[in-house]
């Protein structure tokens, strides 16, 4: 059985032509601006039938959001988040050059189904090579679609990527997020609501218009079911991306990787993801299969932790580097977060104040919920879960000053941060 | 009928952790180390008329009165008197 569905057919050195998706896929009508409501009824029946959850981390039932911005008063515009604000994530970049058109199939069937007239595709001002490639798709398509498709190009911070950031920056130009009184609440840009979805979110409504809602679920003879793009990294021999069957394995799925040696734990869905213990390899790759764990999938992140390294200092790295990415709006964000990093750095060098878990798991307390956005819950929920994975490391540095393990080597991927905002 | 519930929010970006409100309405509003305020619960009873003289006197206008279904309580939060 084929596992891919995304990748189907993608060449290993170039993107997709047209003719090429539309060789795989079939053609696609779409209703231009005049609205089709037989067809948008159909094509939402689909989704719904489809159960498809969004790919950006919240995995947010996609029908329900399009229903929601359907239903505002206002104009709507249809934005593709290909911002890929995640460092650990290669993922929509990785469908991006290889199918694009898959994602703009999608973009156009969500554009139809609220009535939007435009589509915007935001791609990180650091990330050329993939802004290049849509470039070309977007040419390609000239006269077969109707709504005219743009490229934005935020800056390339990880907080840049989330909804009401990129709403920001289509109205304004700052990539910061915006306080909501009251949610749900529409993210608004220049007058209109926004649908915002992931760029594999996009390229699933493009299956699901090709094949069908139900088709997208249970598969096929020649197709698994369900499938999502994952990243996976840290002490692998072969990181990348890959495209695997929603529960299968995770021991198999980091197999794909070639893992180095003995594994500690994994770092799942993202930097403001969980920590999962050596013990969820065995489980299904799954919401529900990582439940147990109290893992997620988040947007697909899988970080290898090598039994070589210290875990408390690899969880002390990503704290403190997501506490150089908070936008610095909010009070819990910008002296909370570094304390937290604080924290954590002296705890993995043994130089740690008594009780440093439990001052820390107070210092979660005190910030969370606290943010215009989830930046800072998500580095409570990556800190939280660390704790608990990782509690007999910090009994050994609570008691030696070390695991053993060397703190001075990192597996992680943690690009420089000069620019601050 | 039952007057609403309300709930004091606090917009985290516009607050600049002034302080006046927990002074104000010391029975909701609590303060976390940095200075920034902690909405310890909902507004009840005799705390109304001090959460609502926190959100005038708010110097960033950084509170607001809210009913639990969501909306905000318009008079209150745009501080018309």
């Amino acid at each position: 059985m084929n596992g891919n569905r995304l990748l189907e057919g993608v060449n290993p050195t170039s993107p997709l032509t047209l003719s090429q998706h539309l060789e795989v896929h079939g053609t696609l009508t779409v209703p231009g601006k005049r609205a089709n409501p037989a067809w948008n009824d159909a094509m939402l029946a689909e989704l719904v039938t489809s159960g498809l959850r969004g790919r950006g981390g919240a995995r947010f039932p996609t029908a329900t959001k399009v229903t929601y911005v359907a239903s505002q008063r206002q104009k709507a515009r249809m934005v593709v988040n290909l911002m890929e604000g995640e460092p650990a994530s290669q993922k929509d970049s990785v469908l991006a050059a290889f199918a694009p058109h898959l994602i703009l199939d999608g973009a156009q069937v969500l554009a139809a189904l609220v009535g939007a007239d435009r589509i915007i595709v935001c791609i990180a001002d650091d990330n050329d090579p993939v802004a290049q490639l849509m470039e070309r798709a977007i040419h390609e398509r000239r006269g077969l679609d109707e709504r005219a498709v743009e490229i934005e190009r935020p800056r390339g911070r990880y907080v840049a990527s989330e909804e009401t950031a990129l709403g920001h920056y289509l109205d304004e130009g700052l990539s910061l997020p915006r306080f909501r009184a009251s949610r749900p609440a529409p993210t608004m840009a220049r007058s209109r609501v926004l649908l915002v979805d992931n760029a594999e979110t996009c390229a699933n409504v493009g299956l699901i218009a090709h094949h069908g809602g139900s088709w997208w679920a249970n598969g096929d003879a020649n197709h698994a079911p369900e499938t999502t793009l994952v990243t996976i990294s840290g002490a692998v021999e072969t990181p990348g991306v890959f495209e695997v069957a929603l529960g299968m394995n995770v021991a198999a799925i980091v197999q794909l990787a070639n893992p180095r040696g003995a594994i500690s734990g994994l770092l799942l869905g993202g930097y403001g993801g969980t920590w999962v213990s050596a013990a969820a390899l065995g489980a299904p790759y799954s919401v529900a299969g990582l439940a147990p764990f109290r893992g997620n999938l988040g947007a697909g992140i899988i970080v290898v932790l090598g039994d070589d390294v210290c875990p408390l200092a690899e969880t002390a790295r990503i704290a403190r580097w997501m506490s150089n990415e908070s936008a610095g709006q909010c009070g819990p964000c910008l002296f909370g977060l570094p304390q937290m990093a604080g924290q954590l750095e002296a705890l993995a060098a043994g130089r740690h104040s008594a009780n440093a878990d439990r001052s820390l798991l107070d210092l979660a307390d005190i910030i969370e919920g606290r943010g215009a956005c989830a930046h800072p819950d998500g580095v409570i929920r990556m800190v939280r879960t660390a704790l608990s994975v990782f509690a007999y490391d910090i009994a050994l540095h609570q008691r030696s000053g070390t695991c053993g393990r060397v703190s001075a080597k990192t597996q992680l991927s943690l690009p420089p941060q000069e620019e601050l905002f | 009928m039952a007057k609403p519930l309300l709930i004091l929010v606090v917009d985290p970006i516009k607050c600049d952790a002034y302080g006046h409100c927990a002074e104000i309405a010391p029975e909701i509003i609590a303060l976390d180390p940095w200075g920034y305020p902690i909405i310890k619960g909902k507004v009840v009873g005799a705390a109304r008329a001090h959460a609502e003289m926190a959100v005038r006197q708010c110097p960033r206008q950084a509170l607001a009165l809210r009913t639990e279904s969501g909306n905000l309580d318009r008079p209150v939060g745009s501080t018309r008197r």
